[in-house]
């Protein structure tokens, strides 16, 4: 009887093992519902409140846009970890030239933009280029930034803080595009959460229904086999590492202009928050394999936790280890889908 | 873009016409001769095999053949022109596929996107084209078909198949890009007897389809059943080009070992073995 049940319940596992196998943003998708059904109950009622889920989607949403970049990259086999400070490269930037030098905000974030790109192209360069890991190509990024943002502020402002950016030539028009708000405060949503379901849609449809994604799967899978069937595997490599620069500085100047100030030392830290939304989202870390939708949930989560624990009526701190406890349970699923399809030697 | 129909390996005349005609070819690496004035014709329909111990020029040959090495000296003609191989991809655009061991298929890419990488069918227009995923699928099954061959599900990834069914989709996948030469690099190495039998019943079907197959294997108990002409190479030359009605199986086993050791003693007496500096990979 034991034996029976235990076939049965292997039986239904291996099956939606399979499932999952095709469907990679399943367990992401799984987890956000049942959190959210979780902290609903915990917080007595709470979280469903419009307030609530104003202020989750509003932790969610820059989370979200680099996530899908973030995780894109991921599936074709790079890490970026200078993702966060990049964030605040480019407001810094737009903030520099729109406050300090007075220039029209939208050819301020033009400039920044191409900054971003530029940085961008590097770190994507020098991984091909040298072929060294892009954990290390990206760290030394990292570090460069996290430096430069900071003393380039002081250089040319005398602060790390800019403010005041609504008083820049060209504002209410970018404002418009980047940060209305729907509904009355404290029920307002924000613009960017289009802007992020957008980039989801869009990424995920160059993923799974072009040639570009099927290059993408394939530089990330095996870079040599791709190579040798004719991918060009060094210039997907690069665009990835362009694509998420552009993430970074959408991202930057979205919040740069929504709270009208910049901080030239955020956003350190943050790389790690992509990349495990990245891999909650069922993104191997490998390369290869993954979705978009995926770290799209994956950032959700992340907004429903960090919105719904306080809500709970726990401390604050719990949230870190939440963080920590949803990285490793996700690792070992994926892990777990990785182990038990057949071996890459076909057994 | 379709395979091309079964061609007859005669003309009209009922001469035999080769496809790929090496001409005097030599290869050198700085000082290092690879390859010294090896002439061989290559016909439709029938299986070539490469022989020789490591070393030998067997590996330089076929990557001259694939674009991968270009010629220093002589010239490889394809249907009588000289042409110029000095690229896969060039290589591959005349018709000469190459399928490697272990570069095959994408093992956590599927089946169908496996078998159109590189050369994906799109449909749609402007920045709307977009992957034809369902004449990929389709396609696929219609391929492996052609060569009685069972997959299954094209969604499946391709580290679900067995090491033969992975050789079997390159191979189906060569053709149907257009492949008129193909190059089999140790195809069964890594495969188990019943596999590896699989395996060769398709390159030996492949070949009467009209395909010029040029196989390297080190492997005489899976080369000899198939073969129809056996090339042995030796210290970068072509010492044997023998038809199957002029050599059994032992004698081609003898003149290998033999090979073997006259070229080891030989070597030690010259106190340098260049070949093996040679690359042996892609």
């Amino acid at each position: 009887m034991v034996a029976d049940r235990s076939i049965a319940l292997w039986g239904l596992l291996q099956r939606w093992n399979e499932r999952a196998m095709q469907r990679p943003e399943i367990g992401s998708v799984t987890a956000a519902a049942l959190l959210f059904i979780f902290f609903s109950i915990a917080s007595r009622g709470a979280m469903v409140e419009g307030s609530t889920l104003a202020r989750v989607f509003d932790t969610a949403w820059p989370y979200g846009i680099m996530a899908v970049a973030v995780g894109l990259l991921m599936i074709g086999g790079e890490y970026d970890l200078s993702a966060g400070v990049m964030v605040a490269t480019a407001g810094t930037a737009l903030g520099i030239m729109a406050v300090e030098w007075g220039i029209n905000i939208w050819l301020a974030a033009l400039l920044s933009l191409f900054i971003c790109l530029a940085l961008g192209a590097w770190n994507g360069i020098m991984v091909v280029r040298t072929g060294l890991a892009s954990f290390i190509i990206t760290l030394g990024t990292f570090f460069g930034l996290r430096g430069a943002n900071v003393a380039l502020s002081k250089y040319f402002t005398g602060d790390a803080l800019i403010e005041r950016l609504d008083e820049a030539p060209g504002f209410d028009s970018l404002n418009a595009v980047l940060a209305t708000a729907f509904g009355t405060p404290p029920e307002d949503f924000r613009v960017s959460l289009f802007w992020w379901a957008g980039f989801t849609v869009i990424a995920s449809w160059v993923l799974w229904r072009t040639k570009i994604g099927n290059w993408i799967f394939a530089a990330g899978g095996d870079a040599a086999a791709a190579r040798a069937n004719g991918v060009p595997v060094s210039a997907i490599k690069i665009g990835l590492f362009m694509l998420t620069a552009s993430a970074a500085w959408f991202v930057g100047v979205s919040n740069a202009v929504r709270y009208t100030s910049v901080q030239a030392g955020q956003g350190v830290g943050d790389e790690f928050f992509f990349i495990i939304a990245a891999v909650v989202g069922g993104c191997r870390m490998a390369g290869g394999y993954g979705s978009i939708v995926g770290p799209a949930i994956g950032a959700l989560i992340w907004g429903i936790a960090f919105i719904g624990i306080p809500q709970a009526g726990w401390d604050l701190s719990w949230r870190w280890a939440f963080l920590g406890v949803l990285l490793l349970v996700a690792t070992l699923i994926n892990h777990f889908i990785g182990v038990r399809a057949p071996s890459e030697h076909g057994d | 873009m379709t395979t091309a129909e079964p061609q007859s390996p005669t003309d009209q005349t009922g001469e035999r016409r080769p496809i790929i005609e090496v001409d005097h070819l030599g290869i050198r690496f700085e000082q290092i001769t690879a390859l010294e004035d090896v002439t061989v014709d290559l016909y439709p329909g029938e299986v070539t095999c490469v022989l020789g111990h490591n070393g030998a020029g067997k590996s330089v040959f076929i990557k001259a053949l694939c674009g991968v090495h270009q010629p220093n000296s002589g010239q490889v003609k394809l249907d009588g022109d000289p042409v110029s191989l000095d690229s896969p991809r060039r290589a591959r655009a005349l018709g000469i596929f190459a399928v490697h061991q272990d570069l095959a298929l994408i093992p956590l890419l599927s089946l169908w996107r496996n078998f159109f990488l590189g050369a994906e069918p799109v449909h749609g227009w402007g920045i709307f084209r977009q992957f034809d995923a369902g004449y990929a699928r389709a396609t696929l099954a219609a391929e492996m078909a052609k060569l009685d061959m069972e997959i299954g599900d094209p969604d499946r990834a391709a580290r679900t198949l067995s090491g033969g069914e992975r050789q079997a989709v390159a191979i189906a996948r060569a053709l149907y890009h257009g492949a008129r030469v193909l190059v089999l690099d140790e195809p069964t190495t890594a495969l188990g007897v019943q596999q590896a039998g699989t395996v060769l019943r398709l390159i030996r079907r492949t070949a009467e389809r009209g395909t010029a197959i040029v196989l390297v294997s080190p492997r005489l108990e899976h080369t000899y059943p198939i073969g129809d002409r056996f090339l042995i190479f030796r210290r970068g030359r072509l010492a044997a080009d023998l038809r199957k009605d002029q050599v059994t199986r032992d004698q081609l086993s003898e003149m290998l070992a033999g090979g073997t050791e006259r070229d080891q003693i030989e070597a030690a007496l010259l106190d340098d073995m260049p070949e093996d500096d040679l690359p042996d990979n892609i």
